[in-house]
């Protein structure tokens, strides 16, 4: 910690509240933030971080609290306000222009100017003496299109964005959840560099590694309450956990050991070949979880997409439970029984402005349906099963989805696919932004499909979950299977060395 | 099996599933915020017309709005469809002209009434068959499809009909029955509109067509990937809303006695994307009610009679209507309170 963080706080919010309709968010919270210093910010989902945030960079207005910077009391009333004061949020899905340059993309609102001709070259210029600043010269090519990037990419359009301006307090919401090993590091050098100028830095996770890696402090929300702030050195995981949910989580998750299965498998795919993947086998047997893992970029939901038939395949053939079927779209898929939550949730999966019940129930209206009247007692009965089990936290099953946090709406994904209960699950990062209290509750709900009978497919770049989860592992690499480990087998070093095997490039993982 | 997982979470607790929410805020959110406005303004403009010219309250005048709202209350109704699934269509004037022209020209040739509304209504599913297969073929924008068909179906009436109003079916029972007629005492025309919108209604909210086409429209690939055909939808919706805009042609017809291939129905489909957008349908799709629009289409046709029954020029009616329309969407962007594009 700096000298100065023992003066006043660059940022302290005292007695912040915030109440929505049915919920109330943000209950007295304290919070100090000091320059110099990287503070994380950690709580189960719906515990109101991203709250707290949007709070700090003028989004939302509390409905009571304070806010000073370095001792001055500030009060901000739009987004605009914040910058002024120099406080940035990085959203984990920032906005970009897709037909303009990255270098117009950052100096967006600020272009340089002569008059009111802008300059490109002086634009550029200034684009690449930033990127050289703060080390990004390979990472970002400042004539790329908006829409060319990668969601690293769009995330390090974001925080050079922010460094346009001066900053003195920047906050990070889950801003690793699409990063690559590789990337991430590229962000935490940056994320250093920032402290060491003094900028006070907020960062939210739910990893619990990434907390212990880059942070100087911890503060814990629980239920928009204030549990404390502890030093991070001087704490550790299970400490946090319990702070966290206010209750003892027994250490990691660990899978029954079952005997491999034998007989048909319940999805056969020989030699399926696409734009993105290349003459792809796999088999998965009913009761099992195959986990897929690979590098990002490495064409694992490239592979799920051409399983289901969402993008067109050029050959191959898919067979479920031994028998051929011809997939040319999801709708064939799901006919087959092949379901698949894909991994962008909000532009792959929900709608938004429909109810978390409308949410949960979309694949299974075919079901729950007399002469095309959908059952509505059953639909609500289904929606309420899954809110339960997967503790997503909501007022009721007819809010809006787009007023949960980011790790419930997760689950909603997730409990519209395990109420369609597929013969073949795929499920594309399925704890992505799910704090570790509910990423135990989503693996023993797939240990329960599975010994339904259930098969399933899990991506997930998180190699402790595909390594806890799977029964057998296929590693990808460059849109091709490089090996498949059993998990007696299985080790971080194998499947890494499988994920990166004659990937001699070292931008490989940054696609 | 037991995950070592919490010693508590995996089994133990099923934690209590949240409750249905209470009444008055079930209500609400079943009349929604949008829906309650559009009452409330309705309710003025009712005082203030009235309190102005007392003939206004007149059943005979509230029959002459029925009446006047059903031709673009059909087509306000089917435009709602098409917005909710994320399209527009622009042609459905164009094409209520076509098929007005047609019921007309079919009926003086064979003398039946019956056969020149078959023949119209067949001819308006062709154009929403057209409209569809080239907007899913032929990937082509929505707006942009509609904006040819626009002119392309108006260009084909004329064409057909030499640009002159056609025949008369002013003395032919049916079309008198439709244009003036009344059943329980309540014009033709109404149950028209009342029974497509109560239909319309209850298909979007109590069957599984409904809901997949909110599902399109508030997230395609969703849908998609949830196994909606959505190629089907959409030529279905196209195929609805060519079918109503034939119903409406067919209506101008038996209103005017004879087949209008412009007059009458030129400017419809501008007062149908009012009255849905007004009803708080919104432009991106995905998002409105039955209620709303038809609430919208009330609320004009209130606003059009009475500022004819009190003497304004009728230029002020469509100036006044282009407001509403602006002010309609400015506030339906309001509540969305998304963030703004472009940042910062
Ligand atoms: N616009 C809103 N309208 C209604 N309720 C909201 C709104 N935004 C947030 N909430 C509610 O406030 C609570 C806190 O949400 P918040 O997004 O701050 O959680 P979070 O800690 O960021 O969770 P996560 O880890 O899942 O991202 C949640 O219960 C959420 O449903
Ligand atoms: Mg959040």
């Amino acid at each position: 910690m700096s000298s100065d963080a023992a003066a006043a706080p660059r940022l302290a919010a005292t007695e912040l509240s915030k109440r929505f309709a049915g919920v109330q968010a943000l209950r007295a919270v304290q919070l100090q933030a000091y320059g110099g210093e990287v503070m994380a910010l950690l709580g189960e989902n719906g515990a109101g971080k991203s709250t707290l945030l949007k709070i700090l960079a003028g989004a939302h207005r509390p409905d009571s609290g304070t806010l000073s910077i370095d001792g001055e009391r500030v009060s901000f009333s739009s987004p605009r306000d914040a910058h002024r004061a120099g406080v940035r949020i990085i959203y984990q899905e920032p906005e970009i222009i897709p037909h303009v340059s990255v270098a117009e993309n950052i100096y967006v609102g600020a272009l340089p100017a002569r008059g009111h001709r802008f300059t490109r070259a002086a634009l550029r210029a200034r684009v690449v003496a930033d990127l050289a600043r703060y080390g990004f010269t390979s990472a970002l090519d400042p004539d790329a299109l908006g829409s060319e990037l990668s969601p690293a990419q769009r995330q390090l359009v974001e925080i050079l964005r922010a460094l346009t301006e001066s900053v003195r307090v920047i906050a990070f919401d889950e801003p690793t959840s699409s990063l690559s090993d590789t990337e991430v590091e590229v962000l935490f050098r940056l994320i250093r560099q920032l402290r060491d100028e003094g900028v006070a830095v907020i960062y939210v996770s739910h990893r619990m590694n990434e907390i212990f890696q880059i942070s100087d402090r911890v503060t814990v929300l629980r239920d928009g309450a204030l549990v404390g702030t502890v030093t991070t050195a001087e704490t550790d995981e299970a400490r946090l956990v319990r702070m966290m949910v206010g209750r003892d989580l027994t250490d990691m998750f660990v899978r029954e050991r079952r005997p491999r299965p034998t007989g048909t498998p319940a999805l056969t795919v020989r030699g399926l070949s696409n734009d993105d993947v290349h003459d792809i086998d796999l088999e998965v047997y009913g009761g099992e979880v195959l986990g897929i893992a690979g590098l990002v970029g490495a064409g694992r939901s490239e592979l799920a997409h051409a399983i289901v038939g969402s993008t067109p395949v050029h050959a191959g053939e898919i067979l479920v439970d031994g028998n051929p079927v011809r997939i040319s779209g999801p709708r064939d898929a799901i006919r087959a029984g092949i379901g698949f939550a894909p991994e962008e949730r909000k532009a792959q999966a929900l709608l938004m402005q429909r109810s978390v019940r409308d949410n949960i129930s979309l694949a299974i209206l075919d079901r729950i349906r007399v002469a095309r009247v959908v059952r509505r007692g059953e639909e609500r009965a289904v929606a309420q099963r899954y809110t339960g089990q997967l503790r997503i936290r909501t007022p009721d099953i007819e809010q809006v989805v787009s007023s949960l946090s980011g790790g419930n709406q997760q689950k909603v994904v997730l409990a519209r696919w395990l109420a369609r209960r597929p013969r073949v699950l795929i499920l594309d990062e399925p704890t992505r932004g799910v704090d570790v209290g509910a990423k135990a509750e989503i693996y023993a709900v797939i240990n329960q499909l599975t010994a339904d009978g259930i098969a399933v497919i899990v991506i997930s770049s998180e190699l402790p979950e595909i390594l806890g989860l799977s029964d057998r592992i296929a590693v990808m690499q460059g849109g091709r299977v490089t090996g498949e480990l059993d998990r007696s087998e299985a080790t971080e070093e194998r499947v890494l060395a499988l994920a990166m095997a004659g990937d001699l490039t070292t931008d490989g993982a940054t696609r | 099996m037991t995950s070592t997982v919490a010693d508590q979470t995996a089994e133990q607790s099923e934690p209590a599933p949240p409750a249905r929410p209470g009444w008055p805020r079930r209500l609400l959110r079943a009349v929604g915020v949008q829906n309650i406005s559009l009452v409330i303004a309705l309710a003025v403009l009712v005082a203030i017309i009235g309190a102005q010219n007392s003939k206004f309250f007149l059943v005979t005048n509230i029959e002459t709005i029925g009446t006047a709202v059903t031709v673009v209350g059909l087509l306000a109704v089917v435009q709602t469809v098409v917005m909710l699934l994320g399209g527009l269509d622009i042609s459905v004037g164009s094409a209520a002209g076509l098929a007005s022209v047609v019921s007309a020209m079919v009926f003086m040739s064979t003398h039946s009434a019956a056969i020149g509304i078959l023949v119209a209504l067949v001819t308006g599913v062709a154009t929403g068959v057209f409209n569809g297969l080239v907007i899913v073929y032929g990937r082509v924008n929505a707006v942009i499809a509609t904006l040819a068909t626009y002119a392309g179906f108006r260009g084909l009436a004329n064409l057909i009909s030499n640009g002159r109003a056609q025949g008369y079916t002013g003395t032919d029972s049916t079309f008198v029955f439709l244009a003036r007629g009344s059943i329980a005492g309540i014009p033709t025309l109404i149950w028209i509109l009342v029974i497509l919108a109560l239909a319309v209604h209850l298909m979007l909210r109590y069957t599984d067509i409904g809901r997949n086409i909110y599902a399109m429209g508030g997230n395609a690939t969703a849908a998609r990937l949830a196994g909606i055909n959505l190629n089907r939808y959409v030529v279905g919706c196209y195929i609805a809303a060519g079918l109503v805009a034939a119903v409406a042609g067919v209506l101008l017809t038996a209103r005017t006695g004879s087949g209008q291939p412009t007059s009458g129905s030129q400017g419809l489909e501008l007062q149908a994307i009012t009255a849905a957008a007004l009803g708080g349908v919104a432009m991106q799709g995905g998002k409105g009610t039955i209620t709303g629009t038809i609430l919208a289409v009330v609320l004009l046709g209130v606003l059009q009679n009475g500022l004819t029954i009190l003497n304004v020029n009728s230029f002020w009616q469509d100036i006044a209507q282009g407001f509403l329309l602006v002010v309609a969407v400015i506030i339906q962007q309001r509540r969305r309170g998304l963030r703004a594009v472009g940042l910062p």
